[in-house]
C-alpha cells in the first residue's frame, strides 16, 4: 500500500556532469540521510533516485520534487533541513530555492513555467533527468523495452527499416545520413557476420549530449541498438565510449549487465530466438577515431588511422564485415520512432530534417545547459527564448555551431531555422550539436585559430594536404593574431583553404578549413583589422590589445583595481582610474568585471 | 624500471592481461588498465602486453603513442587537468593555462621537477555551465579566474609565492 503510494512521490537529484561538478552527489546523501531520519513524521515517504542531466546546469545542483513539480536550484547542504521540513513534510515551496527565469526575472517553481523549458520537445531524453539510469525497472515503466516488444511480436526486419525510413530520422552524428537507407543498404548486403556500433566518441570541444544521453538514460541506446542489430540481422555490436567519460563507461557496463540479467540482451532475446550481445570498448583519446573508418579501426586494436571513402562500410566495415554505425543520439531515438510510428516522428520538425535535435548551448549565454528542440526553431529562440540571451547583457556576436568542423553565424542571421541543410547552406553545419553562443568579447580569429590548433593537434598525419595544409594554417593565424601579418595572408589562408577541403582523405580534413572560411566570409572586417591595423577589437589577441579606462564613466568603484592580477590598475576611491600599460597582461579581468562600461579596447 | 619492484610488478601485469584473451582488440584496453594502475604506461608494460598479445612490441609502442590517452611519462601526485573546450577557450582559459604554468614552472604536459603536479588540458569537462573549469584530481573548480587560481594551488601546497 505505502509502496504503491511512495511510487509517486520522488525527489530527483541531478546527478548529471554540471551537478555532480557542484556537490550534486553530496546533497543526494544528505537528503537520502535526513529523510530517513526524519522517517515517522514523514505521511508518504519519497522515493529519492539519482538522476541524469536536468538541463539547467548553469543552476545546479538542481532538486526536483514530483509529482507537485516543484525544482529547486543551486541547492546547498545548509538548505536540506529546511527543504525537509517546508517542502517534504509539508508541501511548501521554499521561495528563495525556485529557479530565477532568465526571461521574465520572475520566480518559477515548475518545469514548464520556465522558459528554458517551454520551448523543448524531449524524444532523445525523455527519460533523462527523470529516472535513475541504473534502476531498469525505472526505465520500464517509461515505456522501456516495449518497442523491442513489439518488433519481435509484429514485424519482420523489414517493416522496423520501413518504419525508420518513414520517420525520416537522419544521423545525430554530425553529417545528418537517412538512419533508414544506411539500414536498407546493410541489411541488402548478403554477407555475414553484421556489425552494429554506436559512435559515442563525442570529440567535439564543448560538447556533451552523448555522454548525458547514456549517463542519464543508457537503456535507450541498447534498446535502440537491439532493434538495429535485428533489422539489419546482426548479433554483435560494440558502443565506442570516449575515453575520459569514465562514469559514462561504468553506466553502460551496469546497464548492459542488466539487460543481460533480464533478457533483453544475450541469447533468444525475449523468447523471440533473436541473439545479439553488446561490448563497451573505451576509446584512446582521440578525435579522428569519431570518424567512422578510423572508428572501427581502432576497434579492431589499430591505429585509428580513416581510410578512403568510397568504401562503404555498410557493406564493408568492421574486420571487413557489413556494419551499422550511429550515434548515441540516433540511437535513442529509435525506441519511440518504433513505438508511436514513423508517421509520428515525420510530423515533428522541418521540411527535410524530422524529429528534435539535442544541443550543448554554451559560451557567453545566460542558461548554460543541455537542451531539445524540434528541428527548424531559430537560432533566435534557442539562444534568447531558451538560452535567456546573453551574459551580462552584452551584444550578441556569433553562435559556432557544428564543431571544429562547422563555422560560426552573424547576429544578422539569427531568424535561420535550426537544420541540417539550412546550416549547411549558412557555410556552418549541424555537427553533434555544440553551440557555442559568443559576444563581443569573443575574437572571431582567435576562434578560428583555437579550431585549426584543435585540428592541427588531432590530425592523423595519413595524408598531406590535411597534415601540411593545417599547419601552415595554423602559422598564417598566428601570424594574424600575433601581429606578425602581412597584406595578402588573408588572401593565402582562403587559397589553402580550398585546398585542403578538396584534396583532403577523410572528413576532418574536408571539413578543417570550414572555421576559417565561415569566420572570414561574416567577419572579414575583423580580419583585416588585425592585419592592417593591428587591432583586435574584441581585446582578446594580446599583443594587438591595448586596454583603456575611460575617465568620464569610471567612477572609481574599485572594483578592476582590487582584482587585477597583474596589479596594474591605480587609482583613488571615487576617482578615475587608469591602468599602468607597463604592467598590464591583457587578461581582461578588468573589462569583464566593470559595471559601468567605462573600459575599452583602443 | 624506476620504481615498480619486479615480483609485485608481474603479478599485477599478469592479472591485467588475463582480464583479456589473447586478441590484438584488446591491446588498447590492457594499456589502458596498466595506466589505471600505475598511472601512465611504463615501458615494461609495453613489452608483456607484446609477449602476451605475441605480436612485435613496436606494434604495440605505435598504438601507444597514437593514442593520447595513453601516456609514457610518469604523473605527479596532484594532476591538474584544464578544460580548453570552447566554452571555456572563450571564457579565457588560455589565461588559466598560462598562469598556472607559471606559478608551477610547468607547460601543458608536463610534470613538475618534484613531482607534485602534472598539467594537462582536456577538451570539455561537461561542465561549461562552470567554465572556465578545472580538476585537480576529482576535485573541480569553476568560474576560475587568474587570481583564483593562485589561491586554490596555495591549498594544495603549490610554489604559489614565487617572487
Ligand atoms: C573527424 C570526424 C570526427 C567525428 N566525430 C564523431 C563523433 O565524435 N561522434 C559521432 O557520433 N560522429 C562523429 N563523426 C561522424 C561519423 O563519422 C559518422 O558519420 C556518424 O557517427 C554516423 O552516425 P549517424 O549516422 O547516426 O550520425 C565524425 C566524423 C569525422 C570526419
Ligand atoms: S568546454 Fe570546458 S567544460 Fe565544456
Amino acid at each position: 500500500m505505502k509502496s504503491e503510494q511512495s511510487q509517486k512521490r520522488k525527489i530527483l537529484v541531478c546527478c548529471g556532469p554540471g551537478c555532480l561538478a557542484v556537490g550534486g552527489r553530496e546533497i543526494l546523501q544528505e537528503l537520502r540521510t535526513k529523510v530517513a531520519e526524519a522517517g515517522a513524521d514523514i505521511k508518504v515517504e519519497p522515493v529519492i533516485k539519482g538522476t541524469g542531466c536536468h538541463g539547467l546546469c548553469e543552476q545546479g545542483p538542481i532538486v526536483r520534487f514530483l509529482p507537485e513539480d516543484i525544482s529547486y536550484c543551486r541547492v546547498n547542504l545548509a538548505d536540506i533541513d529546511e527543504i525537509i521540513s517546508q517542502t517534504v513534510l509539508q508541501q511548501k515551496v521554499v521561495e528563495r530555492l525556485l529557479f530565477t527565469d532568465a526571461l521574465t526575472g520572475r520566480r518559477v517553481s515548475s518545469q514548464s513555467e520556465n522558459s528554458f523549458y517551454k520551448k523543448q520537445l524531449k524524444i532523445a531524453l525523455r527519460n533523462t533527468g527523470e529516472i535513475d539510469p541504473l534502476n531498469l525497472d525505472d526505465y520500464l515503466e517509461r515505456d522501456g523495452y516495449r518497442a523491442l516488444a513489439k518488433v519481435f511480436s509484429q514485424m519482420d526486419p523489414g517493416a522496423v527499416i520501413a518504419e525508420v525510413e518513414q520517420s525520416g530520422l537522419r544521423g545525430r552524428g554530425g553529417a545528418g545520413f537517412p538512419t533508414g537507407l544506411k539500414w536498407r543498404q546493410c541489411a541488402r548486403v548478403d554477407n555475414f557476420p553484421k556489425y552494429v556500433i554506436c559512435n559515442a566518441d563525442e570529440g567535439d570541444p564543448g560538447a556533451f549530449m552523448d555522454r548525458s544521453i547514456i549517463e542519464g538514460d543508457p537503456h535507450s541506446v541498447i534498446e535502440g541498438m537491439v532493434i538495429g542489430a535485428y533489422a539489419v540481422k546482426a548479433h554483435r555490436g560494440f558502443i565506442y565510449i570516449r575515453d575520459e567519460y569514465a562514469l559514462a563507461v561504468k553506466t553502460m557496463l551496469e546497464a548492459i549487465r542488466q539487460a543481460e540479467a533480464r533478457g533483453y540482451l544475450g541469447r533468444n532475446i525475449l523468447d523471440s530466438g533473436f541473439d545479439f550481445s553488446l561490448e563497451v570498448v573505451r576509446g584512446g583519446g582521440a578525435f579522428v577515431c569519431g570518424e567512422s573508418s578510423a572508428l572501427m579501426a581502432s576497434i579492431e586494436g589499430r591505429v585509428g588511422e580513416p581510410r578512403a571513402k568510397y568504401i562503404r562500410s555498410v557493406e564493408r566495415g568492421l574486420w571487413d564485415q557489413p556494419t551499422v554505425l550511429n550515434n548515441v543520439e540516433t540511437w535513442a531515438n529509435i525506441p519511440p520512432i518504433i513505438l508511436r510510428g514513423g508517421e509520428w516522428f515525420n510530423r515533428i520538425g522541418s521540411e527535410k530534417s524530422k524529429g528534435t535535435k539535442v544541443f550543448s548551448l554554451v559560451g557567453k549565454v545566460k542558461n548554460t545547459g543541455l537542451v531539445e528542440v524540434p528541428m527548424g526553431i531559430s537560432l533566435r529562440e534557442l539562444i534568447f527564448d531558451i538560452g535567456g540571451g546573453i551574459l551580462n547583457d552584452r551584444e550578441f556576436k556569433a553562435v559556432q555551431t557544428g564543431g571544429p568542423s562547422g563555422g560560426c553565424i552573424p547576429a544578422d542571421m539569427l531568424d535561420l531555422k535550426v537544420d541540417f541543410d539550412s546550416l549547411a547552406a549558412a557555410d556552418s553545419m549541424m555537427g553533434s550539436g555544440g553551440m557555442i553562443v559568443m559576444d563581443e568579447r569573443t575574437c572571431m580569429v582567435d576562434t578560428a585559430r583555437y579550431y585549426i590548433d584543435f585540428l592541427t593537434e588531432e590530425s592523423c598525419g595519413k595524408c598531406s594536404p590535411c597534415r601540411e595544409g593545417l599547419k601552415r594554417m595554423r602559422e598564417i593565424l598566428n601570424d594574424i593574431c600575433s601581429g606578425s601579418s602581412r597584406p595578402g595572408d588573408i588572401e593565402i589562408l582562403e587559397e589553402i583553404a580550398g585546398m585542403v577541403r578538396e584534396s583532403s582523405l577523410c572528413g576532418l580534413g574536408k571539413t578543417a578549413p570550414n572555421p576559417i572560411l565561415s569566420t572570414i566570409k561574416y567577419f572579414r572586417d575583423e580580419y583585416d583589422e588585425h592585419v592592417n591595423k593591428k587591432r583586435c577589437p574584441a581585446g582578446i589577441c594580446r599583443e594587438l590589445t591595448t586596454f583603456i579606462i575611460n575617465s568620464e564613466e569610471c567612477n572609481g568603484c574599485g572594483l578592476c583595481k582590487k582584482n587585477c592580477p597583474a596589479e596594474a590598475i591605480s587609482g583613488e576611491s571615487k576617482a578615475p582610474h587608469v591602468i599602468d600599460l607597463s604592467r598590464c597582461t591583457k587578461c581582461g579581468n578588468c573589462i569583464e568585471l566593470c559595471r559601468f562600461n567605462a573600459i575599452t579596447v583602443k | 624500471m624506476e620504481n615498480l619492484k619486479d615480483g609485485d610488478f608481474t603479478a599485477q601485469a599478469e592479472s591485467i592481461l588475463q582480464r583479456y584473451p589473447r586478441e590484438q582488440r584488446f591491446a588498447l584496453a590492457m594499456m589502458q588498465d596498466f595506466q589505471k594502475e600505475y598511472d601512465y604506461l611504463p615501458r615494461e608494460a609495453i613489452r608483456r602486453i607484446a609477449g602476451y598479445l605475441e605480436v612485435p612490441p613496436g606494434k604495440i609502442y605505435s598504438l601507444a603513442t597514437f593514442y593520447k590517452a595513453i601516456s609514457m611519462e610518469k604523473k605527479g601526485k596532484y594532476i591538474i587537468k584544464v578544460c580548453d573546450g570552447t566554452a571555456c577557450h572563450i571564457r579565457s582559459s588560455t589565461w588559466i593555462i598560462e598562469e598556472i604554468g607559471k606559478l608551477l614552472g610547468i607547460k601543458p604536459g608536463g610534470t613538475s621537477a618534484d613531482g607534485r603536479f602534472s598539467l594537462e588540458t582536456v577538451k570539455c569537462l561537461g561542465t561549461c555551465a562552470l567554465a572556465p573549469v578545472m580538476v585537480i584530481n576529482d576535485e573541480y573548480f569553476g568560474s576560475l579566474t587568474v587570481g583564483k587560481v593562485k589561491k586554490i594551488l596555495q591549498r594544495y601546497g603549490g610554489r604559489a609565492d614565487e617572487e
